[in-house]
């Protein structure tokens, strides 16, 4: 099935609140996407899954994007059938304030991981998650470092995040001669000439 | 395993520390175990040593300036997260790549895959304790290493592909050496399968143990040979169709379950092992029909300014399944998000989930059989 032909058997089926917003401009979107409401996520992905036209069987990748600008932390599902062989993309837009929605560990077991990296850079909460700790990053990390305004600390337990740049450290800087070696030269070549 | 009974009453019930530089954990990870004797009650995972934040690294970087990153994705098979970078960028650019750097590409990924594969099979059967083989494995990938270090310069972090296209041409002869060494390639794997492959020992340390099934496997997001070890006859390069796989033939290998049940730990490292070999078909046809296209440019038409507007997510088949790259441009040099899916990453969330049941030298088997490359999961 076409992404456009899935958008629409969805909207039927949980309303134009709950899907919404398709995107398909060829020469932006490579892959045509759309809204789901993040709260209605998990019976669309369970639909999604268990119907035999749709057969979503396999998670590819969760992302989360930030964009401070428009207040919104987006989390985009890379959706693929391996017996259909038909992908689709959708996005949750969240609130960047208070980033929350259900989790999808119950449809794929792959959301596991997945989630808690989001988690873990953009600090997403995913509620009913079972083990929703930070996963790449050390536990007592402040911050998540994939929102556009995080900044790094100066030091992390006392180990410097920052180091001298190298080349300002070792650059040799040369001794300034009293008189240029080449002056006396011509000047000697002018008293031969005269 | 799922028969074992755990006694509660003697309660000794141990948490060990595996790792992170246990030899047989391949790179720097660690597992907290907890075990009853020699059986696991729980094996959790702990990632995230090797973590260098590449993702963020992306967005300050320039689309092109990105390319020496992506090496370090996955150092034992760079030339696929170059691939997947090149790919995603020129889906979102719209660039076409000239035939002959797409054959370029395919040669130069063919051979990575047996060089990572060689580690891959070679380092399992050292984890289990058989030290030859690898030392076998080894002197094939060495070989491998000097072709393409002929190629592009480099033996491990290649930077070799381009937005668009290749960095370089082959030199002249190359082309001759490598299908020299193909030739010979392939009947040593049948030497490497009575070497290992069908030891008695081996065999009854891998088969029967950590089964996965097909259904299992989907559900947790396996890719690649971990995928196809379970039974799934899926692979991207088939099925996607990307590049210019649809004109070389070649076979998808799947595990079959001949010791045991399908999608058993021997079935994973055999599926390399046939990969392998179905790599060196791939490279003798197209290291043949690379001739076809000679007056080819080596990078395609790039528009001027690199600063494309949209998303796009691409995908090409690595050496360790469907490697995923997802990258945003918002008008600007640098992309406003790129993103790595890689297939050792999801390959170890489902170690927590097999592991309970298992023995302790079982686990290291377990790891082995995913040929999980621990920058891979980091990123």
């Amino acid at each position: 099935m076409t992404p456009e032909a899935i958008f629409q058997r969805l909207q039927e089926k949980f309303g134009a609140e709950a899907v919404f917003d398709y995107h398909a401009d060829p020469a932006k979107d490579r892959d045509p996407w759309f809204q789901v409401a993040p709260w209605e996520i998990e019976p669309i992905c369970e639909h999604l899954r268990s119907q035999p036209e749709l057969a979503f069987d396999y998670l590819e990748c969760i992302t989360g994007v930030d964009y401070p600008d428009d207040k919104k932390i987006v989390v985009v599902y890379h959706l693929y059938s391996y017996d259909k062989k038909h992908r689709i993309v959708l996005k949750a837009f969240l609130d960047r304030e208070d980033p929350a929605m259900p989790t999808l560990v119950n449809v794929w077991s792959t959301a596991n991981w997945q989630e808690r990296e989001c988690f873990d850079l953009l600090g997403v909460l995913f509620e009913g998650h079972p083990d929703l700790r930070r996963l790449l990053l050390p536990d007592d990390w402040e911050g998540h470092p994939l929102r556009k305004d995080f900044e790094e600390k100066e030091d992390y337990h006392g180990i410097p995040t920052v180091r001298p740049n190298p080349i300002e450290l070792f650059k040799i800087t040369l001794p300034t001669a009293p008189s240029a070696p080449s002056a006396p030269s011509t000047a000697a070549k002018e008293a031969a000439k005269a | 395993m799922s028969d074992v009974v755990f006694t509660n009453e003697m309660d000794e019930e141990m948490t060990l520390n595996m790792g992170p530089h246990h030899p047989s954990t391949h790179g720097v990870l660690r597992f907290i175990i907890q075990s009853d004797g020699e059986i696991i009650r729980k094996a959790t995972p702990d990632v995230g040593y090797l973590h260098r934040s590449l993702e963020k690294i992306a967005e300050r970087c320039t689309y092109p300036g990105y390319m020496p990153y992506t090496d370090r994705v996955d150092y034992v098979a760079a030339m696929f997260a170059n691939e997947c970078w090149a790919t995603a960028c020129e889906k979102l650019m719209a660039v076409t790549v000239p035939k002959r750097a797409q054959y370029l590409r395919v040669i130069s990924c063919e051979l990575n895959r047996i060089a990572s594969h060689m580690i891959a099979v070679g380092a399992m059967a050292m984890d289990i304790g058989a030290t030859t083989p690898f030392m076998w494995a080894i002197r094939e990938r060495e070989y491998i290493n000097d072709f393409i270090e002929e190629l592009c310069g480099a033996r491990l972090t290649y930077n070799y592909h381009r937005i668009g296209g290749v960095s370089f041409d082959m030199p002249k002869g190359w082309a001759d050496k490598v299908r020299t060494w193909v030739d010979k390639f392939i009947p040593l794997m049948e030497e490497f399968d009575r070497l290992i492959t069908y030891n008695d020992i081996y065999v009854k340390r891998l088969a029967n143990v950590a089964v996965i099934s097909a259904a299992e496997a989907k559900d947790w997001g396996l890719v690649g040979p971990n995928l196809r070890g379970s039974g799934v006859k899926w692979d991207l390069r088939k099925d996607d169709g990307y590049s210019v796989y649809p004109e070389l033939a070649f076979d998808v290998p799947v595990g079959k379950g001949q010791f045991g049940a399908v999608g058993d730990c021997w079935d994973r490292f055999y599926v390399r092992v046939e990969e392998c070999k179905e790599s060196g078909k791939i490279l003798q046809q197209a290291l043949t029909k690379i001739d076809e296209h000679p007056e080819d440019d080596l990078v395609g038409k790039l528009p001027k300014k690199l600063k494309p507007e949209g998303e796009a997510y691409a995908r090409v088949e690595s050496a360790r399944g469907d490697m995923g790259c997802y990258v945003i441009g918002k008008g600007a040099e640098e992309p406003y998000r790129a993103r790595f899916r890689t297939g050792s990453f999801t390959a170890m969330g489902i170690i927590e989930a097999k592991s309970p049941g298992l023995f302790l030298a079982d686990l290291v088997a377990l790891i082995a059989s995913f040929d999980v490359v621990a920058p891979e999961i980091d990123r």
